[in-house]
């Protein structure tokens, strides 16, 4: 943290320059400086908190402007993690882009890779032929996802109040969800497993089984989060009137997610503009009157409870199918099986594939290598992340890798929030209402 | 630290690096440098079911200046580089890189603009985790193989000794292009 | 041109603009695109266009005849001539494109806020497309606007030529495109008037160039193995 100083003194030796006066300080003159800065009451000081500082959620900068310990201006400096996803995908094909989406927002994987694959899935024209089950798989691994985010967000939010005892929960409890996860694709993170035209792979044996286990388990401890920190008081203190923003402001600086509804529109992607088939989902949208940073926390509590509710109707609705749409000129040719090698390659498919069928052995090299085409043209897909309208603009060029991908990240736009948010506050409630936006870097810099 | 780097060669030297690395191994610090995905795979070592604490280091220092372990958990960027460079360069020495992930190790699938192509590009790393995220397991692997070096760790004229010796290792080595590998 | 829609409403427009047919984007040459090489493939003579869909002719099915009906309507109110404005109506894959003269842009933009019938309250910010084979419309840009109140979504797209990459700033009229109008600055160069501190999000602030352009290299270094090396994916042989 380093501060720069504009106190106006008439002890220390002072030049003009283009940027005003600047003083010089040494030895004995800073009390004087000090007392002088007092009287002239044009003391300005600007607090440069991050990149790395370990309350700003990942490498954000805020550059503060204080006036004791009220933030009098507030900006963010952001692009220290940019990443140039958009412009990596421009050289890989359609199928690979899943690899690289699933890195930009890397608390929410699948509603990355969902809303890439619905962008991609209406360029091709198959929004209606994927199958049911990977439509139910998809909605299942993104509400898993959504519990899985919010915990990281109440944890880490936890933490930067000082309260290690809720981070410790939020950690351990998402513990389990990325259990699912590797369960089911292999990986703890970064899945690329939603893939266009469905999904990577079907559940593996005792995928379902694990999940009533879970579901059982996170009804158990979800009401331990009221306990610890819905009625504490310190918590509420923290929290309640922190962060304010209210529907005129929301919608000035287009947040959605938890932002927008703490300020009581009870707008949701899943309900509003439903895709995936969320319509024929039951599932409430709450919402407070708060606008604060309590109301936030509220939300996204209670939006776990729903997602837990979402993840029930889909293990109901499970029924056995396939998972990639039948269309030969876009699914991947195998069912990939994981060797003992720990490779994934089904040696039986590669045997039929070789022994029989000479042409089937091309279209599997052309596939692979190449990729399929899309048809020149836009596409906007949109998904309710949780942290907001997560918007995928995807362009194509008729080609077999993508003309241009850009994602309309919803941690991006919330951030812009946080100079409404925090001007007038302290500087302490600068952190807890960063931690109310819940950005995630990798999604605000891409 | 002082002392011990003036310390002449022998068996008293030899018998303080041993004792200094048990120490130092210990407790060692490290700083909160969260970048990217690998940030909350680092997180997760730290908290409930990896328990860094088991192995002394439960402690990540929000300030470098208290921390003698930097863990580069993630992607850096070219707009990052120099802040990562300030930031270790306030760290107190002795100190340790640890390059956690492929991105910070060799910059990974994001082989472009934007992205430094391995942190060693700016600080000197000790131990290269590879892994997209490395699971928290591979995360305390790498930590146990970096307290294994620095136990080993040499000081005063055995520190110069083993330098000298790792920079004409270094020249003699063969370049990776002229390895004979899988590929040739 | 009859199915520029202002004609399809008997409205007197003066001559068509010449841009509501597929727009050409790029040639594409051979069959493979590996560049670089002796053509073996027999295919290298091969030349075909590409184009995105062009203007679409009435109706347009779904909301969208009402939200072009709606538009026009009331961009005529304002005595403009709907015709000017709109360049051409896109329907493609289920979504409405209005390419908009970027003069006007503005105006339809608060147009398409403001209206109760319109109510577009939510930009979603704006995205940069750089088409260097659209001769004199090299830089696109993409908005796409959310009616929360209606529960619709429309895209506005303007195009600027690469001489002259000024499009005016949406952030009076929606203030969330801040950042987004600087993100695209900073990476397609396209220049937005009136927005209040056009300065890099992204990048650094020395860098040169703005990297998501087509003509900027992707910047990748050649990756060595033992005994092998891979250039960077933009160096490789592609499929095109």
């Amino acid at each position: 943290m380093s501060t720069s100083n504009h106190a106006s003194s008439n002890a220390a030796s002072s030049r003009e320059t283009t940027e005003g006066t600047v003083y010089t300080v040494t030895g004995g003159d800073w009390d004087e400086i000090v007392q002088s800065a007092a009287r002239a009451d044009d003391e300005r000081i600007v607090v440069n908190m991050g990149p790395q500082h370990p309350s700003t959620h990942g490498v954000l900068r805020l550059i503060l402007e204080i006036d004791g310990e009220t933030v009098t201006e507030a900006r963010c400096g952001i692009g220290y993690l940019h990443t140039g996803i958009e412009k990596n995908l421009e050289f890989r094909n359609w199928t690979q882009g899943t690899t690289f989406v699933t890195r930009m927002d890397y608390l929410t994987p699948f509603f990355n890779e969902t809303a890439y694959c619905l962008g991609v899935e209406k360029l091709l024209g198959i929004t209606d032929q994927i199958p049911d089950r990977a439509t139910v798989l998809r909605v299942l691994l993104m509400e898993l996802n959504r519990l899985s985010s919010h915990l990281v967000c109440i944890a880490t939010g936890g933490m930067e109040l000082g309260a290690t005892t809720i981070m410790i929960y939020g950690f351990r409890d998402r513990e389990l969800i990325l259990d699912i996860f590797e369960l089911i694709t292999g990986l703890r993170m970064n899945h690329a497993f939603i893939r266009p035209g469905g999904l990577a792979q079907d559940l593996p044996p005792g995928a379902v089984d694990q999940l009533r286990d879970f579901v059982k388990t996170m009804k158990k401890n979800l009401p331990e989060y009221d306990k610890l920190a819905t009625g504490n008081p310190i918590f509420k203190a923290r929290m309640q009137d922190v962060g304010y923003l209210d529907l005129t402001g929301c919608m000035a600086l287009g947040a959605t997610g938890p932002i927008l509804r703490s300020a009581g529109l009870p707008h949701d992607l899943r309900k509003s503009d439903p895709y995936c088939g969320y319509e024929n989902y039951e599932f409430d949208v709450p919402t407070t009157e708060s606008c604060d940073s309590y109301g936030r926390f509220l939300i996204r509590l209670e939006e776990m409870r729903q997602s837990l509710r979402i993840v029930e109707q889909c293990l109901e609705r499970l029924e056995p199918g396939p998972v990639m749409v039948a269309d030969k000129k876009i699914a991947w040719p195998a069912q990939l099986a994981m060797g003992p090698d720990g490779l994934g390659n089904s040696l039986d498919h590669i045997r039929t594939i070789m022994g029989t069928s000479m042409e089937a052995l091309i279209h599997h090299f052309k596939l692979v290598t190449e990729g399929f085409r899309v048809p020149a043209g836009q596409a906007y897909a949109a998904v309710e992340s949780p942290k907001g309208e997560l918007g995928v603009h995807v362009v194509s060029d008729g080609g077999t890798r993508p003309y241009r991908v850009h994602f309309r990240d919803p941690s991006f736009t919330n951030l812009q929030a946080m100079a409404a948010m925090c001007e007038g506050g302290q500087v302490a409630d600068v952190i807890v209402a960063v931690a109310s936006i819940d950005p995630v870097m990798g999604g605000v810099d891409r | 630290m002082g002392l011990e780097e003036k310390l002449p060669s022998g068996f008293l030297l030899t018998t303080v690096e041993q004792a200094a690395g048990w120490v130092r191994k210990s407790s060692v610090f490290p700083a909160t440098f969260g970048l990217a995905c690998c940030a909350i795979e680092m997180m997760t070592t730290g908290a409930g079911r990896y328990d860094l604490a088991r192995f002394g280091m439960e402690v990540f220092r929000g300030s470098p200046r208290q921390a003698d372990l930097m863990i580069v958990a993630g992607r850096v960027s070219q707009k990052m580089a120099p802040v990562l460079r300030q930031v270790y360069d306030q760290m107190p020495a002795p100190k340790w890189v640890i390059s956690m992930g492929v991105c910070a190790s060799s910059g990974g699938m994001f082989n472009n603009y934007a992205i430094v192509q391995g942190v060693d590009h700016i600080v000197p790393v000790d131990i290269y985790l590879p892994g997209c995220p490395p699971r928290p397991e591979m995360l305390m692997d790498a930590i146990l193989k970096l307290h294994q070096k620095i136990q080993g760790s040499k000081l005063g004229v055995n520190r110069e000794e083993a330098a000298r010796e790792a920079e004409e290792a270094a020249l003699k080595a063969l370049p990776t292009i002229e390895m004979k590998g899988l590929l040739r | 041109m009859s199915d520029d829609p202002a004609v399809e409403n008997g409205n007197n427009v003066p001559a068509p603009r010449g841009t509501a047919g597929p727009e050409v984007i790029r040639v594409r040459k051979g069959m493979f695109g590996a560049g670089g090489g002796g053509d073996t493939s027999g295919y290298g003579g091969l030349v075909r266009t590409v184009a995105l869909p062009g203007a679409s002719v009435r109706p347009y099915g779904s909301y969208f005849d009402e939200v072009a009906d709606e538009l026009e309507g009331a961009l005529e109110e304002q005595g403009l001539v709907p015709g000017n404005a709109i360049e051409k109506t896109v329907v493609d894959r289920g979504e409405l494109t209005f390419h908009i003269a970027r003069e006007h842009l503005v105006q339809v933009a608060s147009t398409l806020r403001d209206d109760p019938a319109l109510r577009f309250e939510l930009c979603t910010g704006v995205s940069g497309v750089h088409f260097p084979g659209d001769k004199g419309r090299e830089l696109h840009a993409v908005y796409h606007l959310r009616s929360i109140t209606h529960g619709r979504v429309v895209r506005l797209e303007v195009s600027a030529p690469n001489g002259d990459p000024h499009v005016p700033s949406l952030v009076a009229v929606y203030p969330t495109n801040d950042w987004h109008e600087r993100e695209t600055y900073d990476f397609f160069g396209l220049i937005f008037d009136g927005h209040p501190a056009l300065t890099r999000i992204m990048m650094p602030d020395d860098w040169q160039g703005f990297p998501q352009r087509k003509d900027y290299p992707l910047g990748g270094i050649p990756v060595e193995y033992k005994g092998a090396q891979i250039p960077a994916p933009d160096q490789r042989r592609s499929y095109s």
